[in-house]
Order: structure tokens, then sequence, then C-alpha cells
């Protein structure tokens, strides 16, 4: 008798199991799960922050519109706090644990790098939001990144320098990741645009005084440009030193300056400087023709309502991330990671907040120097330079 | 026999076994793996850290120093100049072992705050010197690792790194029962008390302080090389100060003068960081929480805290 009833539960309970597979089979309310680990807080949280900010805004915005191709988006969003090893371990989570579908962040390089390894050994498409352009050269099958590298903001500064006339430059360089490969990019596009680097000063991490190696540069016969490349508080003590010695010659800097925080940390020292900059940064100034000057004033309203804090362009990486993302897997029509990764390899044409994207198998970017505008600080704000 | 079980050497070690040799069956996928993987090395380190702190009553800031300079020891002699990874580890341990002892004997004449500060330099000089040497270690954004081999076997997959790492903590934890219940950690206990005393007693003092120190450093050498080999990045924050603040606490919450409770505060603040994600933007707010709570309500430490507990029980 009992194994009679036993027989009949498990009857019943196989027959539910079925309908509950069957009812699950549906494909509308699968979540498509976006993993991200973000330098929320620690040395990176300026950058970490709005990019957060960034993900969770549009994911939600999504959301209530319906979802991609119906299916909602799942964001799973863990805080590295500027630790490589911190991130390696939650990268390692967003695999085996959470089973994500795409992976989307990675504030700085070091935390970026870390991480390359167990993405293209689990073959899941990553979308960095760090700067530096060795993580996508050599190209990396599952590795992509969005926002500009310092080789394009040589580049752009460059086309600028000579645009004026100018060729004799003079470099000085921090000891960071970021400043070093600047250096590099620097030394090694110099022939290309027929300039000669005629000094070449270097200071280390946290120096509160550079006067020794920019009275060098003062003292170098013919310079005719100074070019410092790095960001934080190195750039601004190299600025105010710069103005400090009474130099007079045109002062370029990276687009890792480009930030309200350092144009207010320099004041009166940084008037007149030049650096490249993604447009957002003076989308207002923008011609209408500008094709991306539309979504830059999008983003820059959406922001500025949703949080009632400026925009920085650290938040258009992550936008830019996502929506790449997301196109990748409508033209797909699945979360297939190799489909989605072809996909996002073929984005073309797309009009991001940090420039237009034209991805290629040789080019996990996409971008070039027309994703810069040249903006000069006039004032104690930008101005865009024609 | 039930006695002999109830001492931390037999029965204490035993029970660790059966833990680490049971764990598998209840980590449902890798990730958690990885996570008891990175709990077993910081508890090797705490380990050596707490024969100093709790033993010896000598204070180090700049453990983590010694960690990555075993790690980048690894790191630079497997990637750059071609040595077997296991070479690597020795010669980098050994490096250390002498770096130890040659800044102990000035080191060690410090005591209390001057002590701290000694140590704390130490460690921040071989941060700055592992960021700014950027050929040698690639700098800020730290250098790749390759994996591990030893005559030609390559341990792969989560598990075999998860029984290596396991063996290594099972034999740091005999190694340093064994100095603890041995004439030295009789000695270390009596410089703790008092050192004059202790060198009346006929100990001597500069001897034992600089061994514990060369032995606690050596570990964490060791464990910052198998560190990245499992990694496979290294970056300059593992010798940063913070890491050093991280694996000081681990030692004071898990409690001081107890090898096990070295193994516990490691566990438990390795994993908090992981179970406290739910709490997105509070995670520190919780974290701290916790913290504060042990340190008011169990000021000698989790272990041996809850070990009186039990005892005074069981009278």
């Amino acid at each position: 008798m009992r194994e009679i009833y036993g027989r009949a539960v498990t009857g019943v309970l196989s027959a539910l199991a079925v309908l509950c597979v069957g009812a699950g089979g549906a494909p509308a309310a699968e979540p498509i799960k976006i993993g991200s680990f973000l330098a929320v807080t620690g040395g990176a949280s300026f950058l970490g922050d709005p990019e957060k900010k960034t993900l969770e805004m549009y994911v939600a915005r999504i959301n209530e519109a319906g979802g991609v191709a119906g299916r909602p988006i799942e964001l799973t969003l863990y805080d590295s706090g500027t630790d490589a090893k911190k991130a390696a371990s939650f990268v390692k989570r967003l695999i085996e644990d959470d089973k994500v579908d795409i992976i989307l962040g990675g504030t700085t390089t070091g935390e970026t790098m870390a991480v390359v390894p167990l993405v293209e050994r689990a073959g899941i498409p990553f979308i960095s939001f760090a700067g530096a352009g060795v993580i996508v050269e050599p190209v990396k099958k599952w590795v992509f990144k969005t926002p500009h590298t310092d080789g394009l903001a040589v580049r752009k500064i460059y086309e600028d320098i000579r645009a004026n006339g100018h060729s004799k430059v003079a470099l000085f360089a921090g000891s960071g990741g970021f400043d070093k490969s600047c250096r590099k990019n620097a030394h090694e596009l110099a022939g290309k645009y027929q300039i000669e680097i005629v000094a070449d000063e270097t200071h280390g991490k946290g120096d509160t005084d550079m006067t020794p190696q920019l009275t060098k540069i003062k003292n170098t016969d013919g310079v005719q440009a100074f070019l410092y490349c790095g960001f934080g508080a190195d750039a601004v003590v190299a600025a105010k030193n710069y103005r400090q010695l009474g130099l007079a010659l045109p002062h370029y800097q990276s687009h890792g300056s480009a930030s309200k925080r350092f144009v207010a940390g320099t004041g009166e020292a940084s008037e007149g400087m030049r650096l490249p900059a993604a447009a957002l940064l003076v989308a207002k100034q923008l011609p209408d023709s500008h094709p991306q000057k539309k979504l830059a004033l999008q983003f820059e309203a959406d922001y500025e309502a949703k949080y009632n804090e400026p925009i920085s362009t650290f938040g258009g990486h992550a936008y830019d991330g996502l929506m790449i993302a997301i196109g990748a897997i409508e033209r797909a029509g699945s979360t297939d990671p190799e489909k989605v990764r072809a996909e996002i390899e073929k984005t073309t044409n797309y009009i991001g907040v940090d420039g237009i994207y034209n991805m290629s198998p040789e080019d996990h970017l996409g971008l070039d120097t027309n994703s810069f505008v040249m903006v000069e600080i006039r004032d104690g704000d930008w101005q865009l330079i024609e | 026999m039930r006695r002999r079980l109830a001492t931390p050497r037999t029965g204490g070690l035993l029970a660790l076994a059966v833990v680490i040799a049971v764990l598998p069956a209840f980590l449902p996928n890798n990730f958690y793996f990885d996570v008891m993987i990175l709990v077993g090395l910081n508890a090797i380190v705490c380990i050596g850290l707490n024969l100093l702190v709790g033993y010896a009553g000598q204070i180090s800031l700049g453990h983590a120093g010694f960690f990555g300079l075993g790690a980048y020891s690894s790191a630079i002699l497997t990637s750059t100049y071609d040595w077997p990874p296991i070479a690597a580890l020795l010669a980098g341990a050994a490096g250390v072992g002498l770096l130890a002892f040659a800044v102990a004997r000035p080191i060690m004449k410090l005591r209390g705050h001057y002590l701290a500060m000694g140590t704390l330099g130490l460690g921040i000089i071989i941060s700055i010197i592992l960021t700014q040497e950027v050929d040698l270690t690639g700098g800020p954004d730290g250098m790749p690792v390759y994996g591990f081999s030893i005559l030609g076997w390559e341990p792969s997959g989560v598990l075999v790194w998860y029984w290596i790492v396991g063996g290594l903590l099972l034999l740091t934890v005999w190694l340093a029962l064994n100095i603890v219940e041995s004439p030295v950690g009789r000695a270390l206990r009596a410089v703790h008390g008092s050192e004059a005393a202790a060198q009346t007693m006929g100990v001597d003092v500069v001897h034992y302080k600089v061994l514990v120190f060369v032995v606690s450093a050596v570990l964490a050498s060791i464990a910052g090389s198998v560190f990245v080999h499992y990694i496979g990045f290294v970056t300059p924050s593992e010798a940063g100060f913070i890491h050093s603040i991280e694996l000081i606490t681990m030692v004071v919450l898990g409690g001081l003068a107890s090898i096990y409770g070295a193994v516990v505060g490691a566990a438990i603040l390795t994993t908090l960081p992981q179970l406290l994600t739910f709490l997105h933007d509070y995670e520190m707010l919780g974290f701290g929480a916790i913290m504060m709570g042990v340190m008011i309500f169990l000021p000698r430490g989790l272990v041996p805290t809850t070990a009186r507990l039990l005892r005074d029980r069981t009278r």
C-alpha cells in the first residue's frame, strides 16, 4: 500500500515537473544577464562612480521600455574598490556563479588587465571602460573597450601642434601606467607628424615639486610647445609649477585632465591650456550639424536631471559600452557568447557619447582622432577650438 | 586519547584537515573554490604574522611588503628570466629571508610605536620600488604571470589549486604549532611578557625576535609566490600599506596568540566582502559594523574568547 502511495506521489511530482519545465521554456521571461565590476570606491572612484550611475540609470530605463527584444536586463554590479585582486575575484564570481552573458566594466587599466586572462579562458564578451591602449593592442578575441586611448590623444595633440606651425616639443611625463604609455606613444608617433622631441623629462608619482625638470625644459633652446603626459594630482602640480616659472609656450595635456576638478585645482594656471576631449564636454558649443550633438545633449540632460551633479566624460564610457552590447545582442538575436562577440566586432557607425565607433577584427576600440575635439581652457571653462 | 584529541596540536590539526577535506562537497562551483583558495593563502600569511605579533608581541605594519616581494620574485624570475617556478619561489623566499634577517636587527631594537613606524617604512619602501621600477615590474599597472609547474606537471583547475593550498595550510599550521609548543615558543612568550625578565632568565631576546621575524617574512613570501601563479597577475597593491593593514586586522579579529585564530580571521575577512555584496552601497557600512561589534564584544579576538567561553561552560 505504502509503495503504491509512493508511486502515485512520484507520478504527480514528475507530471508537475514536466509542466514547470514546459512553462519555463517560454523565452519571453528569461532575462539578459549583464555583469559589471567598477571602482565605485578607492583611488579611481571619481571614474567608477559616474560609470555605475550611468549603467544603473540606463538599465532601468531600458527595462521600463520593455527590455531588449522582450527580455528584461538583469544587471549584477560589484564594487572592485580599485583593487585588481578583488576585480579578478568578482569576475570569477560573475562568470562561475552569476553566469552572466556579457561583462562590462573594469574602470582602471590594472583591473582590466587582471581579468583579461579570465574572460579569454571563459569565452565571454567583455567591454572595458579603461584607458590604456594595451587592452586592445594586440587585439584579444573577447576583449573590447570604449574610452579613447593615450595614443589617440597624442595623435590629436600632434595634429594641433602641426596645424599651428610648430614642430619642436618638450615632453614631460609621470610614472603611472597611462603616463608611461602616453610618453612611449609621444616618442613613437613623433616621426610620423614631423615632430622633434627636444626635451624629455619625467617625475615620480605624487611629487609635490616639479620645478627642477621644468627649469631644464625652460632652458632648452628652441622649444615651441609643451606636452604633459599624466592626470590627477600630478597634472595639477605640473600645471602650477609651469605657470610659476613663467613659461609661456603652448601647453598641452591629455584627455585625462578633461575634468572640472582639474580646472578647479589649477585655477589661473590652466588658462589657455589645450587638451583633446570627448565632444560631450562641449556639447552645447558643437555645431548643429555635428553627429554627436543631439546624443551628447540628451545624455547630459538625463544624467544631470537624475543625479543632480555635473557630467564627466567617464559616464559616457559606460553608456557607450552598454549600448554597443545591447546593439550586438539585438543583432545576434540571442545571448550566445560567440554570436554576440562577432556582432560587437561588427559594430559600425554607432554614434556614441565618446565618438563614432567602427570596430573590426583588427580594431576592438573603433575610434579615430575625429572622436576627439580640441578644447582650450578659458575663464575656467571649456572652449571648443575649430 | 580523549585528552590528546582535545589539544590544538592533534585534535585541532585533525579537525582542520577534516574541514579542508570535506569542504569541496559543499562548494557549488568554481567561484567558491576560488574564495577558499584566497582564504588559505591569507591564512598562511596570517599564521606567520601571528607568531610575530601574537606570540612575540612585536608589531609589523609592513608584512604585505614581504608578500609582494615573494609575488614579484616569482613573477619576474619566471616571466622575464624563464626560471622554473619552484626555483623562483625558493629564491624569492631565500631573498626575503635574507632581507628580513638584515633589517631585523636594527628594526627589532625599536619598541612600540617606533617598531610600528620602522616596519611601516620598510613596507612602503618596498611598495614604492615595485611601483617605480616600471621596466622590471610593469609599474602601477602590474604584470602578467605564467602558471605554476613542478617537474613538468602543471596544476590546472581550481580543485587542484585547492588541494595544493589546503596542503600548504596544514603544513604551515603544523609548523607553527610545533614552534609555539617548543622551547622557542616559550621563549617568545617570555619576550612578550617582559623582555627584561626574559633576558634575566637567559633568553637571548634579540636572537628570538630576529628568528620569528624571518620565519614570518618567509611564510608571507611563499604565500605571495603561490598567489601570483594562481591568479596569473600581480600589481603593486599586493605590497601596499592597505594590504598590510588587512593582514593585521585578520590576525587581531581572529585572536592574537592563536594559530587557529589567524585561520578564522583570514576566512572571515576574505569571505565577508563577497557575502556583503547584497548590501550594495552600504557594504562598507556593514563591514565596519561587524568589525566594531567583534572588537567591542570579543576584544581578545574570536577564537580565544570562544574557546574560553566553552572551557568555562564545560568546567
